[in-house]
């Protein structure tokens, strides 16, 4: 081919990367992670829900199940790790408003409030590992907890370190108007996790096992 | 599109600053030719052949397997392999012929064909593409290394728990297998999201869904099926390692645990790989038949949509794999019905290409008899599988050498001469000289007569009421002529297969001694956009960038029509096709991470089982890659195309890295890599 259509070719689809479906391929391979994710979470949830009142009467909490979880605790951190949600929103919107200095504080905000729900998920386990002598291998209910929590807690963490990659590795190249879609990728991820962990708070807190 | 289509805009060569390397970082790989350029490329069509390679080695491997297990089958009272010893051969024979031959050769062809066939350059992430090689070759070496750690796993291929606990295999076969499929889930998972990611985005202008061939629509099928089968089975064995390394309570009975929950998981996974299996064959069937019956595919929406629906019935059956686990009354109904429904989309395939071939100008290549030989075995396997849709019927088959005849036909007969039929039909296009059509017919009826000799009396066996994974039976059971029958159908099949790899070799040096040049654009005047192009294909694959205004756009460029409407040939294909020959075309660069970061897998896995600090230097290989993945920009900046901001090229970079890991991996990163790849 001639270096001229060559050239005009790829001036048609500069600036904006074409695609078919009119969504990037990050953005769609971000989706198609995203969902398939969902059948991870799906399969760890039926798992738990199978052994959700499995609890032979050898463990310490036999009946009083309900009483291990401390309800206000995990509800305040849930609360933060929505708000971390509301914060992503903000920071994509300054990004989108190129406004750097808010894009990176708000991404931190979230970062941080990420990092409390990791503090407050450690807290947990240690509590029941230490108060209420529940290990990793005290029964199936214990092994499906941990394994179902302990799965969305590594996703909060990986979320974590993306934020925190987004901040810290745009420092020579700044946080511009142009690295929005970026921004907006590792947003969809946070939301994602966020909304799993609404599913697995209701399924394994709320509702009584009793 | 936009990733890889740049002109090098000036000579390369010109003032690369020098910049001070941080450590680790490698050089940028640049040899195009030898061993090293195979193991960084990035380009489709190289990783489709390593995958081809890769899989006939494995396809040796477990071949080699089957005949232990058919000698030790051939007589009764066999002593040749222990009960134990048969039980890890017969497991590691299904696990490599499903795991890592049919899913790596269904694989080979998505890689090398669909980015041809729908007219792009290249995946939409070329190095995760590498990537998904290299996790899926260590996760196969890792798995077979368990020969020589303590032997093989011992629990069959879908290895139900809590058989497969540690209290009944104490040994580290079951660890192995867990842990390896689980890496090579990865690989697959990763394959998917690009593939499915290219086949959506980047069509050229005019191929639209409906223009794509059918061998493209199928293989989109199957990587939406791995995008949500891979996860279940992944949760499977992630929670059959812990209970195995950590002892949690997953499949524990003594705490409680349900005995159906493995299965469950393993079938929700297992039905629809049953179609990651058969749909890429039915897809090369859908290619190679209108070729040499001279007619379009017949039905081609119908192709379509029974293949969707095909993917959409495949996750509501799974439980007919468990008629006798006691799921009661009511589930054992529905999925019988479900399961005789399943069917009819599979009938339509059928259907359809007799269709085809109905009134056609056949050619009967090797390539059109193995997928005839597709249709009529497959027609047999599929007509066995509505058997055990009855469920009283299958309760008496269940586990018997009925099932292993049905799922033979299925998985080797339909499968497995579809990757043959591709193998003699794309041939000529990823190598440039032909298969020898007549050493071809002699490895056709050897493999179908050895085929039928193997698995046919397998029929009868398990209707006597033999049951499979037994080592050995009595001469008083009467199972002893069927068997050797048997044995001796497998050495056919073995021979065959000897035939076919000699072919390669003896083809290529005939084509070499005759000095004749490479073969034609298009040797079999056939009608997608892989043909429309020089063989073996360049690898830039297209000179420019095909419009698209039809299905079967190569062959209506061929063809035309008279005043009388007949078929008349209006050009030939080295008139229509490219020749191949641009030079001005930019493409991405090859890369070392890929292979650096599978690596570490299997060594993290190795530290699972026998010792965690090997972990260690597992996590920094892995480590190494990812960040190393990061900073290097997708192209390569020596290459010279400086002409503004790159802004799509972040489009690899971060997608890329996305999902590495479950998603980890920073998107942070691609923002750095456009602006400033840091190994300038």
């Amino acid at each position: 081919m001639s270096s001229a259509t060559a050239t005009a070719e790829v001036e048609a689809d500069h600036g904006h990367p074409e695609t078919n479906s009119g969504i990037s391929n990050n953005k769609l391979a971000m989706w198609l992670f995203l969902a398939s994710d969902c059948l991870l979470f799906g399969a760890l949830i039926s798992t738990f829900l199978l052994y959700r009142t499995n609890i032979s009467d050898n463990t310490p909490f036999s009946s009083a199940v309900d009483d291990v979880f401390d309800i206000p605790f995990t509800s305040l951190s849930s609360f933060v790790l929505l708000m971390s949600s509301l914060t992503m929103v903000l920071a994509l919107s300054a990004v989108n408003r190129d406004d750097e200095r808010s894009g990176r504080i708000w991404l931190l905000t979230t970062a941080f409030l990420g990092m409390i729900f990791i503090g407050g998920q450690v807290y947990e386990f240690t509590v029941f590992a230490t108060e209420y002598d529940l290990g990793y291998s005290t029964n199936t209910w214990t092994s499906a907890f941990y394994t179902l929590t302990g799965f969305h807690g590594v996703h909060v963490s990986v979320g974590i370190l993306l934020l925190l990659g987004t901040v810290f590795g745009t420092r020579k190249s700044g946080l511009g108007k142009e690295k929005a879609e970026n921004v907006e990728l590792v947003g969809l991820y946070w939301h994602f996790v966020d909304i799993v962990w609404v599913i697995i708070f209701t399924i394994v807190y709320l509702i009584p096992i009793g | 599109m936009a990733i890889i289509e740049e002109p090098l805009a000036i000579g390369a060569g010109d003032h690369a600053p020098v910049v001070e390397r941080p450590l680790g970082d490698l050089t940028r790989p640049q040899a195009t030719e030898g061993w090293k350029s195979w193991l960084t490329t990035v380009d489709h069509k190289k990783i489709g052949i390593m995958y081809g390679v890769i899989a006939i080695v494995f396809f040796v491997i477990g071949g080699f397997e089957a005949l232990l297990i058919r000698i030790q089958l051939a007589t009764p009272n066999g002593t040749f392999l222990s009960p134990d010893v048969y039980n890890q051969v017969f497991t590691m024979h299904g696990v490599t012929m499903i795991f890592l031959v049919a899913m790596p050769l269904g694989a080979a062809f998505a890689n090398y064909l669909l980015p041809l066939q729908i007219g792009a350059r290249d995946v939409a992430f070329p190095r995760m593409n590498a990537l998904s090689l290299w996790i899926f070759l260590f996760g196969g070496i890792f798995i077979n290394t368990s020969w020589m750690l303590g032997g093989g796993a011992d629990g069959g291929w879908f290895n139900y728990a809590p058989n497969a606990g540690v209290v009944f295999s104490p040994s580290h076969g079951i660890d192995f297998y867990a842990l390896g499929l689980q890496i090579t889930g990865i690989a697959s998972l990763v394959s998917a999201i690009n593939l499915i990611t290219t086949v959506l985005n980047m069509r050229p202008k005019g191929m639209n869904l409906m223009r794509m061939p059918v061998f493209t629509w199928m293989n989109l099928v199957v990587q939406f099926l791995l995008l949500f089968a891979i996860p279940v089975i992944s949760v499977a064995l992630f929670e059959l390692t812990f209970d195995r390394l950590f002892d949690a309570n997953f499949f524990n009975p003594e705490a409680g645990a349900d005995p159906l929950l493995w299965q469950h998981l393993f079938w929700i996974f297992g039905h629809p790989e049953v179609y990651i299996l058969i749909l890429p064959s039915f897809g090369i069937v859908s290619e190679v038949i209108p070729t040499f019956s001279r007619k379009p595919i017949f039905g081609y929406s119908f192709m379509v949509a029974s293949g969707i629906t095909i993917g959409f019935m495949g996750w509501g059956v799974w439980a007919h794999h468990m008629f006798v686990s006691g799921i009661g009354p009511i589930s054992v109904a529905a999925f019988s019905l479900a399961t005789m429904f399943i069917a009819v989309p599979t009938g339509v395939k059928i259907l359809n290409w007799l269709g085809t071939i109905w009134g056609g100008r056949l050619r009967f290549t090797t390539a059109m008899m193995f997928a005839v030989g597709v249709i009529s075995m497959f027609t047999i396997g599929g007509l066995s599988g509505v058997t055990h849709s009855i469920a009283p019927a299958d309760t008496q088959q269940t586990d018997t050498y009925y099932i292993v005849a049905h799922f033979h036909y299925v998985v080797f007969g339909g499968t497995l001469l579809g990757f043959f039929a591709g193998f003699y039909f794309w041939w000529p296009k990823m190598f440039g000289y032909m298969l020898n059509e007549r050493t071809g017919k002699w490895n056709f009826w050897l493999q179908i007569v050895g085929f039928n000799v193997t698995f046919g009396p397998m029929h009868i066996l398990g209707l006597q009421g033999m049951s499979r994974r037994i080592d050995t039976y009595d001469s008083g059971f009467g199972f002893g002529f069927w068997n050797l029958v048997a044995s001796i159908g497998a050495f056919i099949i073995a021979f065959s297969v000897l035939v076919f790899v000699w072919n390669i070799y003896a083809s290529r040096k005939q084509w070499i001694a005759d000095g004749r040049p490479n073969v034609g654009p298009d040797p079999w005047d056939a009608r997608s956009l892989e043909w429309m192009t020089a063989s073996p294909t360049p690898e830039h694959n297209f000179d420019e960038e095909i419009e698209v205004e039809s299905l079967d756009e190569f062959w209506h460029r061929k063809y035309g029509y008279d005043e009388n409407h007949n078929v008349i040939r209006i050009a030939t294909s080295e008139e229509v096709a490219q020749d191949g020959s641009a030079t001005d075309v930019h493409l991405p660069s090859p890369s070392y991470y890929p292979i650096v970061l599978a690596l570490g897998l299997p060594i993290i896995a190795y530290g699972l089982i026998f010792s965690l600090w090997l972990c260690i230097p597992g996590a920094a290989l892995l480590i190494w890659g990812m960040v190393g993945w990061i900073f290097e920009h997708p192209d390569d900046p020596n290459a010279a195309h400086d002409h503004g901001h790159d802004d799509h090229h972040d489009d690899e970079g971060d997608g890329a890295t996305a999902e590495l890991e479950s998603g980890d991996a920073a998107e942070a990163d691609t923002t750095e890599t456009d602006e400033e790849p840091a190994n300038v």
